[in-house]
């Protein structure tokens, strides 16, 4: 069977695999960016429980397989009386797997930030916070989108682990497929279509949105 | 005015201020003057805590600003400061650099703010670039924007660190020339320098630092004129 007759014939599949890998996709992306700056702050705090809190955090997260994250929070936490649904313990384990990865992004694009610019800052009366927010953090993020693109594509990609745990993204549409029809390759050929379209899309967006920031205040 | 007694400001093992006693009286221009090294944007730095001093303190306006109380904060409200690398704000526009603390910190309204900030811009002649970014500004252009942003929280004294060091020499004028219209206005001033004629021609007192010690200080006529410490000499006999 072609790969185009598959693909019209099982597009509603791939319909609810799309929507499925978008949400994920979407909302690791999202919670991610948040996590990732306030555990990027932690990590850089003056005080040393946040800076530990922070550290263990990237590093523990860093340093295990997602999947093995995501089959500890659906499986494992469930011995505590903890007990969430696929798209739930997908959701969480994208967001905190890539909030570590992003929290060293957001390190590297804050500590890049000339000290002159803070020292400015709090010249004219501003609080730390306040220096954080509207001086620091817009010039850190600024620096750091090629590598935030990074990770955006990258946790587009890794969300087709949830279909692991029953979650009917693309991947796992695509075994469903796989298993009406015995064809293996072409669903999954479709599939790697559908997710680059995704990734190469974004990549281009990321793309124009950069070239918009450089016009108005180059350094 | 501000009032420091015994600064004493060490980075590790090494000494940098070595004891600075000093009074700045309202409506005071005070330059300080010494080789690299001295000390000298260490002190100033001090005055508005960009540097925790290691000993000694400092009074600004009555105010124990280096009590560990202190809201340090709100006392840098009053202090404006110029950089020598300007550090005005790559990602605003000449005006929003301009309005973001008076806005933020004072809690103006952005009205009042802007129109304070246009007084200023054409105070110190740069009306046409209100929204261009810093980086399309020239050197001179961007330490002006600099003073007119320090200006704009309307402080009660103006620290200047070595404004014209980082800038092309045919700059310095119209950098100098902005100072200068500050201090007529009655501005109380501190200025790190290494522009003599400038020193000695706008400063009130004149402070030679060196080694973390002010070894001699006086009116320019007598600072420049008649030194009488052997370093203020040898120095002096270098730079003019």
């Amino acid at each position: 069977m072609n790969i185009f007759s598959v693909f019209w014939e099982y597009r509603t599949y791939f319909a609810t695999g799309i929507q499925y890998t978008l949400l994920l996709a979407a909302i690791g992306v999202i919670c991610g960016f948040v996590l990732g700056i306030i555990i990027s702050l932690l990590r850089m705090s003056r005080l040393w429980l946040p800076k530990l809190i922070g550290s263990v955090w990237v590093e523990v997260l860093r340093g295990t397989p997602m999947v093995v994250q995501l089959f500890i929070i659906h499986y494992g936490l469930v011995a505590f009386g903890v007990k969430f649904t696929p798209i739930e313990s997908g959701a969480i384990t994208l967001s905190i797997n890539s909030s570590a990865y992003l929290a060293e992004v957001f390190r590297a694009g804050i500590q890049g930030v000339d000290r002159g610019q803070s020292e400015a800052a709090r010249s004219l009366g501003m609080p730390r916070s306040m220096t954080m927010r509207y001086i620091v953090l817009p010039q850190a993020v600024k620096s750091v989108l090629p590598a935030i693109g990074n990770e955006f594509i990258t946790i587009i990609k890794e969300s087709s682990i949830v279909s692991f745990i029953g979650v009917t993204d693309l991947m796992y549409q695509s075994g469903a497929i796989q298993g009406i029809t015995y064809d293996y390759l072409s669903p999954l050929l479709v599939i790697a279509a559908i997710y680059f379209i995704m990734t190469f899309t974004l990549s281009k967006l990321l793309g124009a949105f950069e070239r918009r920031l450089n016009t108005d205040d180059q350094r | 005015m501000i009032s420091v007694k015994d600064l004493r400001k060490s980075f590790g093992k090494l000494e940098i201020l070595k004891g600075i006693d000093i009074d700045i009286a309202k409506g005071e221009v005070v330059v300080v003057i010494g080789p690299s090294g001295s000390g000298k944007s260490t002190f100033l730095r001090c005055l508005n805590l960009l540097e925790t001093p290691t000993g000694g303190q400092i009074t600004f306006e009555g105010e124990p600003i280096t009590d560990k109380r202190h809201n340090i904060n709100a006392t840098r409200e009053k202090m404006g400061m110029v950089f020598q690398h300007f550090n005005l704000f790559p990602h605003k526009s000449v005006l929003q650099n301009l309005m973001l603390a008076p806005v933020k910190v004072k809690k103006q309204p952005p009205a009042e703010a802007e129109r304070i900030a246009l007084d200023l811009l054409r105070t110190v002649g740069l009306s046409d670039k209100k929204d261009a970014y810093p980086s399309q500004l020239s050197g001179g252009q961007k330490q002006r924007i600099a003073i007119a942003r320090a200006l704009a929280m309307q402080p009660h004294v103006m620290l200047f660190d070595e404004p014209t060091s980082a800038l092309d020499p045919e700059m310095v004028g119209e950098v100098l020339e902005v100072m200068k219209k500050l201090a007529e206005g009655g501005m109380t001033m501190v200025i790190v320098t290494h522009e003599m004629g400038f020193a000695r021609e706008v400063g009130d007192r004149i402070v030679f630092m060196d080694g973390g010690q002010i070894v001699e200080q006086g009116t320019p006529a007598e600072v420049f004129g008649n030194p009488q410490n052997s370093r203020t000499k040898d120095f002096l006999s270098k730079v003019l």
